[in-house]
């Protein structure tokens, strides 16, 4: 899915600006992020006349609109006037839903009439990271149920950090007789239960990816539940995140029947015994999850040793390898066959050394994306950089995330990736520590970065080198990385920091904030300097009402504002959300820590068409 | 009180080389944090005061001034940071699944016995183990298994009950499926176990 949103001019959205552009022919309201949010009540206006000279002009249209698939074409489209929105909302198949309670479903699904395919996501990020308390929202429930009665031909869902249930999935598995993709990316609230059923009625499912999710155990055997006889239609299944043993009888059954299945993402109950049993009936893979990568656990099973190098060796399609969830490093060299073929290769499960990377790594250079811990160290992350010369997105997840633990990677393996990697693309990065040097040489080296992410675990660590804030070295990256789009910063920064960013990170359309930043400047900076602002997420940062009030001219173009622990007071946020009646302003409240009445613990501020969602819980206090 | 001392990079621990006056193991550190960081920069619009702020999430109350000073030596782990999914974090911590935990007690009945027994199932490493304890423990035989006629032949007939609920013939499945699997023991009488046999 990209994470590309609209590019939509900033607009000036005062009151009054609102009430005037609603007499003029922009009353088809912006579902999907297009500048405005139109106004008037209830849903956009569809009337159809009677026959009109402009029909085959529509008619032309409609034949035309429905090759344009991008839905940022699609939406400065359907702001040319009144017959272009209808006709593209009647030829729109895929719909997009950045934040599931910016519109409602049924305002959605009345605008939309013939969609074959929604993508939904709820929850702000930093609820990953028990910012939040859980039961914030994100209910898939009134979509799911919206959806039934105005898309009965609905073939694909994608929903990212939604609640779903058993019984939403009930709903699906029983409302749509044509469904075949279903992605569940960071998702909670059903269990197996709800597998089974959609395993179970879902006949022309083709995709079943659970990714990151977190699935209940209630002991039901859902691999058993898709149909037992004929061929399945599966082209794709990854369970990997299914913290629950599986029927492995069922599935290699399951496997043997499912000539098109090109993905499989096997979780960590299934063995390196059973995985080679898998591997042997389908050498037509293109992208497999390897489970444990380890023997079963008890007592020795009385296995063959299998021939696990001929089984890889005869992948000739394979050319993404995830997995090795609790890796015995002896089975390794088995993987050895695939490594040409590899674009895609994920360690960052397996708790590998050097030496072990090594033996991989150093065939694999056609590699383009590769995930791994800092168990490698930066020797592992030089034969990376000496090897992989077309890598395109790096990420390098701590073993030990915590502030004070040993730093197994540092400026140094960031410094050769970028001399070795030059069309580095996004990298996301765990150290203990950097220097500013290292990060200005990635500005210089890779030109082409459009993410990049640094977390230095320490916070307010200077460079250790200089003693100096890390200010010069974000500095060099919105400078010299043209493209970028997307930046996480950390370490100890002044508001200087900050004030690069706004002069030059026009492209920035995510912005994550931690620990930084001096006064109500560093803040200014960005929401005054960065028009393509989409997403800003920041938290503990010494950021207060007045800051806040810098960014009114631009909230109405983002996707969201969180501020959590920052230096907000209700008052100001109340301002906020006088002046701006199309933002929802939620103030969340943190029950575990305990403060003061009028202090902000979070602020959450999205654009809305529907104002405050009816299902917020006691702990969100919506502002108006 | 000291006068707060400037930590050039943080994890220097430059306070263990430092002279100063004072009782050995008076440090004033907890209380520092709080005084020097009183930020001149806050503007008087401020609401929250350094207390609020030290009591949230962050319980390291340095984050609002950019200078390197009051580096607290003790960092309490705050929550959410650093920005790893739990799922993540918890996948490198040693795994609690049934097989690795405390033992693995299951009640063990006779059919006729006046009252249950438990055995620890992760003592045996294989079906003859833990048949031959059973054995010793309710002073019966139960013979040996066979695929084809399970355990004909003998007294009893051991079985288990199964995550499904269904009651299974001990000896069918491989051993740490049957541990993983197993909630509970019945030793059968065998004529009652006839019908379980795999025939």
């Amino acid at each position: 899915m990209s994470e590309d949103d609209d590019r939509s001019p900033p607009l000036d959205l005062r009151g009054a600006d609102i009430a005037e552009s609603s007499n003029k022919t922009r009353n088809c309201s912006g579902v999907s992020g297009s500048g405005v949010p139109g106004p008037g009540p209830g849903p956009s206006s569809m009337e159809f006349q009677a026959p009109y000279p402009d029909q085959v002009l529509e008619n032309v249209l409609e034949n035309v609109l429905q090759f344009l698939s991008s839905r940022r074409d699609r939406n400065a489209a359907s702001l040319v006037c009144k017959s272009w929105c209808r006709v593209e909302a009647l030829t729109r198949s895929e719909l997009f839903i950045g934040n599931c309670y910016s519109v409602s479903p049924r305002r959605a699904t009345v605008r939309f009439a013939r969609v074959r395919s929604v993508a939904i996501k709820g929850r702000p990020r930093f609820a990953d990271f028990n910012l939040m308390p859980p039961d914030w929202g994100a209910h898939f429930a009134p979509w799911v149920a919206a959806m039934a009665s105005a898309y009965p031909w609905l073939e694909k869902v994608y929903l990212k950090r939604m609640s779903v249930t058993d019984d939403d999935l009930a709903v699906l598995a029983e409302s749509f007789p044509s469904f075949k993709e279903l992605v569940l990316v960071c998702c909670d609230g059903f269990g197996t239960s709800g597998l089974a059923i959609v395993a179970s009625k879902c006949r022309q499912l083709r995709v079943l990816d659970l990714i990151e999710s977190e699935v209940a155990d209630d002991d039901m055997d859902w691999i058993a539940c898709f149909p037992e006889n004929g061929t399945t239609c599966l082209e794709s299944l990854i369970f990997d995140c299914v913290e629950c043993p599986i029927n492995f009888e069922a599935l290699e059954r399951l496997v043997a029947r499912s000539p098109s299945l090109k993905k499989l993402r096997l979780n960590r109950f299934v063995s390196i015994g059973q995985l080679y049993r898998l591997v042997v009936r389908s050498p037509q893979l293109t992208h497999l999850g390897t489970g444990s990568f380890s023997a079963a656990e008890g007592p020795a099973q009385g296995e063959p040793e299998h021939d696990y190098l001929s089984a890889f060796a005869a992948c000739k399609s394979l050319v993404c390898l995830s997995g090795f969830r609790e890796i015995l490093p002896d089975y390794l060299p088995a993987i050895r066959p695939v490594c040409a073929n590899l674009t895609s290769l994920n360690f960052s499960y397996a708790n590998i050394n050097a030496e072990q990377l090594k033996s991989v790594v150093l065939h694999c250079h056609k590699l383009q994306s590769f995930w791994v811990l800092d168990s490698i160290c930066d020797e592992g992350l030089q034969a990376v950089a000496s090897t992989c010369k077309d890598l395109r997105e790096l990420r390098v997840f701590p073993f030990d995330a915590r502030e004070d633990s040993e730093g197994p990677v540092s400026e140094v393996g960031l410094q050769a990736i970028s001399e070795g990697c030059r069309k580095l693309q996004s990298i996301l990065y765990f150290c203990q520590h950097m220097t500013n040097a290292a990060v200005v040489a990635m500005s210089q080296n890779c030109p082409e970065l459009e993410v990049f992410r640094l977390c230095i675990m320490g916070r307010h660590r200077p460079d250790p080198v200089t003693g100096q804030p890390m200010d010069e070295g974000f500095g060099a990256i919105v400078r010299n990385c043209k493209m970028l789009t997307r930046l996480a910063v950390s370490g100890l920064l002044t508001d200087r920091a900050f004030g690069y960013i706004g002069k030059y990170g026009k492209l920035v359309r995510t912005l994550s904030v931690a620990f930084a930043g001096d006064s109500d400047m560093g803040l200014k900076y960005v929401l005054e300097g960065c028009p393509r602002l989409q997403k800003l997420e920041i938290r503990d940062s010494p950021f207060g009402d007045a800051a806040l009030r810098s960014g009114l001219h631009h909230y109405y173009n983002m996707r969201f504002l969180w501020m959590s622990s920052c230096r907000l007071s209700p008052q100001g946020c109340q301002g906020i959300a006088r002046e701006l009646p199309r933002l929802v302003v939620e103030v969340i409240r943190d029950e575990v820590a305990e403060h003061k009445d009028d202090a902000v613990d979070i602020l959450y501020m999205y654009r809305s068409l529907e104002g405050p969602r009816d299902d917020a819980p006691r702990f969100v206090t919506i502002l108006q | 009180m000291e006068k707060p001392v400037n930590y050039g990079g943080g994890d220097l621990h430059l306070e263990a080389t430092e002279l100063r006056l004072g009782l050995p193991g008076s440090d004033g550190h907890e209380k520092q944090s709080s005084a020097s960081v009183k930020n001149n920069k806050r503007t008087s619009t401020e609401a929250m005061t350094e207390e609020s702020r030290s009591k949230s999430n962050s319980n390291v109350s340095d984050g609002r001034n950019g200078n390197p000073d009051g580096d607290p030596p003790t960092k309490a782990q705050v929550v959410g940071w650093p920005p790893i999914r739990s799922y993540r974090r918890n996948s490198f911590q040693p795994k609690k699944t049934e097989i690795d935990g405390a033992g693995m007690y299951v009640k063990v009945s006779l059919d006729g016995a006046p009252y249950l027994r438990k055995v620890d199932l992760k003592v045996y490493k294989s079906y003859p183990d833990l048949l031959k304890a059973l054995e010793s423990m309710f002073k019966l035989t139960i013979g040996q298994y066979s695929e084809r006629e399970g355990y004909n032949g003998s007294e009893y007939a051991p079985t288990y009950e199964d995550k499904d609920g269904d009651w299974m013939l001990v000896g069918d499945v491989p051993w740490d499926m049957f541990i993983s699997s197993c909630k509970r023991l019945r030793i059968m009488k065998a004529s009652e176990a006839r019908g379980l046999g795999c025939l």
